[in-house]
């Protein structure tokens, strides 16, 4: 029964959804304040690296002391790198698009986590510690719940307590309410003595910490090793960003997002290994959750629905107090 | 005192192209104290750089090369961003071009037309590729008001898979059949010879080949001027980028500048995605680990961001990422830092970017005025 393809297929959505949920609840935040960080590829890239250095180098204990560090470090580096971009798009007012590109330029594949990576030589060596299920076997065998919820690395469990802490925090706390009023009407949150630039700056960095910790994941359980150029994050920035507006701004619909687009990465392989043929399985299934994307934006951009559905009216735009 | 930001009245001409400019030289100064810190010689580091870029014997060939497809993705993104449409397509657009420029090279070039028909009617598909791939997002938002800016971004995914199932998951037109290679590995069928795009040979550094894009691009770029600055349909584009209210109180059909400037901008980047077959590869090339690698269509928003959408601007600040991206590609290796030709040129962008308020805004100090009680 565990065997079957749903249970497979949800098993591996969870697994390689986690850094996407990770990523996207990050950006999330940022979006909700009304700042779009599209550079959420390259802080995951040097998450990943900075992440699996300090793990590789530090030595407490056991491997947990060093695998926590490495996440807090994760998390500062993509902090430091959405610090950049806060300061171009709030204090400089510079083009958020652009400035979001030139951060993925900056600090991806072909940039800085390349550059520090190879420095720091973490290239092409197994981690010494990863994270992994902890569950006795026994338990991780039980029918369907089994390799799902329990043979899961303990990673994906801090991620459902990160969507519970977003959800709560967005929908029920004061500084969350703040922030949705400063992403949806800067001008009046200012009237009221909201700090607009503050509360950007602060949930831009915090959801660079999250894409920090989101490229972490991989290098720390995913795929436990760091090679220089892009293919450890491969696209998961992308597809991060497109999952916050997939699950129309919402942290709990992050999740099933995240859980969706990871189970439709390991839909071929699946479907190779059973023999199933399905058409161009390659080509749907890798395209499926682009698409999806597209289809739920005109959704969501339909006779002005947009604003139904949760999208920061002032995303996007910079917030000058004499301009406003 | 403190100091305030305020938006300027006129903008001085001058400092258009000072503050570009100012941009690398500050950059350059950054990514050297950067590689101080980090235990490099900058100045070594630079002069490998250039070397690499400009001087080596045969390296302007291949800087050439390099700037061919970002000039025309430059060129792609700075018409689109000129009027605030942020095409961010130009990667799916560029496969698009290749994929319908390959399909126009094999069929005509395998009837034994005239190759200069051949080169004309693929130039002419990979615009029509480009510009129907990126009128997806353009209807959608001219007619829905979906943003462009994330579905354009969607598609260069779904582009890039479409290329790679032509070449390596299905049998289809574009992939070789034929031959012991082809069933190792999966390639792209090759273009018939008079399918390829000549290069001009250029008696400079023991011969340099010139890329037959490369004309086309300046090409397209002296047209884009002029039909930005010389014509109504520019001048409305302008207007509807600086301020939409003001281009619908004058009445100026919106919707169409959307759909026109989509497909203008979309034309431009299929057009170097068949420069890129004609002139390159000679047969699509579907390798996840190939074309798609390249990130042209991204580099290419840097380069129209610093050329501030000009088109002559962009070209030659093509020629200059082009140079590092050459330089990048050949210094790969134990003395040459990894990852540097990436980070200076995002600092590179972020000094434009910042240097962009300079132009648009003046820096103050001011006394704090005192409150009346």
């Amino acid at each position: 029964m565990n065997n079957s393809l749903v249970v497979v297929l949800i098993a591996s959505g969870v697994a390689y959804g986690t850094p996407i949920l990770f990523a996207a609840l990050g950006e999330l935040l940022a979006e909700r304040s009304g700042v779009l960080n599209l550079g959420v590829e390259g802080m995951m890239l040097v998450g990943a690296a900075m992440g699996f250095w300090a793990e590789q180098r530090v030595h407490i204990g056991s491997g947990a002391g060093a695998l926590v560090l490495g996440l807090v470090v994760a998390a500062f580096s993509g902090a430091v790198m959405a610090a950049i971009h806060a300061f171009m798009v709030i204090t400089l007012r510079a083009n958020q698009i652009v400035s979001g590109l030139a951060l993925t330029i900056f600090a991806g594949g072909l940039g800085l986590s390349s550059y520090l990576g190879t420095d720091l030589n973490i290239a092409d060596v197994p981690a010494s510690h990863t994270f992994h299920a902890f569950f006795p076997s026994s338990v991780q065998n039980w029918p369907v719940v089994g390799p799902i919820v329990f043979g899961q690395n303990p990673l994906v469990y801090f991620s459902w307590l990160c969507v519970i802490a977003v959800a709560y925090y967005l929908a029920r706390t004061r500084p969350g309410l703040n922030v949705r009023s400063v992403g949806e009407a800067p001008g009046a949150a200012d009237a009221m003595g909201i700090d607009v630039g503050k509360y950007r700056y602060v949930h831009t960095l915090v959801g660079g910490a999250f894409a920090g910790v989101g490229g972490a994941t991989f290098s720390l359980a995913i795929t436990p090793t760091w090679n220089a150029g892009d293919s450890l994050v491969q696209g998961a920035g992308w597809i991060a960003i497109a999952l916050v507006i997939f699950a129309f701004w919402r942290a709990e619909l992050c999740l099933v997002g995240a859980y969706f687009f990871g189970a439709m990465q390991a839909l071929q392989p699946e479907l190779q290994a059973r023999n199933i043929s399905l058409g161009p399985t390659e080509l749907w299934s890798n395209s499926l959750p682009y698409v999806a994307t597209v289809v739920v934006l005109v959704l969501v951009s339909w006779r002005g629905s947009a604003r139904r559905l949760g999208a920061p009216a002032a995303l996007g735009t910079p917030y000058a107090r004499e301009e406003a | 005192m403190r100091l305030t930001i305020e938006r300027r009245l006129d903008q001085p001409r001058w400092l258009a192209v000072v503050v570009p400019v100012a941009s690398v030289v500050v950059a350059l100064v950054i990514a050297g104290i950067v590689l101080l810190i980090t235990g490099h010689n900058p100045i070594s580091s630079y002069r490998q750089l250039f070397d690499a870029a400009f001087v080596q014997t045969g390296s302007i060939g291949q800087t050439l090369i390099a700037t061919t497809p970002l000039a025309f993705t430059g060129l792609a993104a700075a018409a689109a961003f000129r009027m605030r449409l942020y095409n961010i397509g130009g990667e799916g657009q560029l496969y698009m071009g290749a994929i319908f420029g390959s399909a126009v090279g094999i069929y005509l070039g395998g009837r034994g037309s005239a190759s200069a028909g051949v080169i004309a009617a693929m130039v002419v598909a990979g615009c029509i590729g480009g510009a129907l791939w990126a009128s997806i997002p353009g209807v959608l938002r001219a007619f829905l008001g979906t943003s462009e800016i994330l579905t354009s971004l969607m598609l260069n995914y779904v582009a890039g898979y479409v290329l790679t199932y032509l070449v390596f998951q299905s049998q289809s037109y574009w992939r070789q059949t034929k031959g012991f290679n082809a069933t190792v590995f999966p390639t792209g069928k090759p273009l018939p010879s008079n399918a390829v795009w000549p290069p001009w040979n250029l008696h400079a550094q023991g011969g340099t080949p010139i890329p037959l894009g490369l004309f086309f691009a300046v090409l397209a770029g002296i047209v884009l001027w002029a039909l930005y600055k010389r014509t109504r349909f520019g001048f409305e584009v302008q207007v509807l980028g600086d301020s939409t209210g003001a281009a619908r109180y004058a009445g100026m059909r919106i919707r169409r500048k959307i759909l026109a400037v989509m497909a203008i901008s979309g034309a431009i980047a299929g057009l170097g995605g068949a420069s890129q077959v004609g002139d390159f590869s000679h047969a699509l090339d579907g390798d996840p680990n190939g074309l798609q690698k390249q990130a042209y269509g991204y580099s290419g928003i840097v380069v129209a961001a610093l050329g501030r959408y000009n088109p002559f601007a962009v070209l030659l600040v093509a020629l200059l990422i082009g140079g590092l991206d050459n330089a990048g590609n050949t210094l790969q290796g134990a003395s040459f830092p990894s990852g540097l030709v990436g980070v200076i040129q995002g600092i590179i962008l972020f000094c434009a970017l910042g240097g962009e308020l300079l132009v648009r805004h003046r820096v103050r100090l001011v006394r704090p005025v005192a409150a009346t009680a």
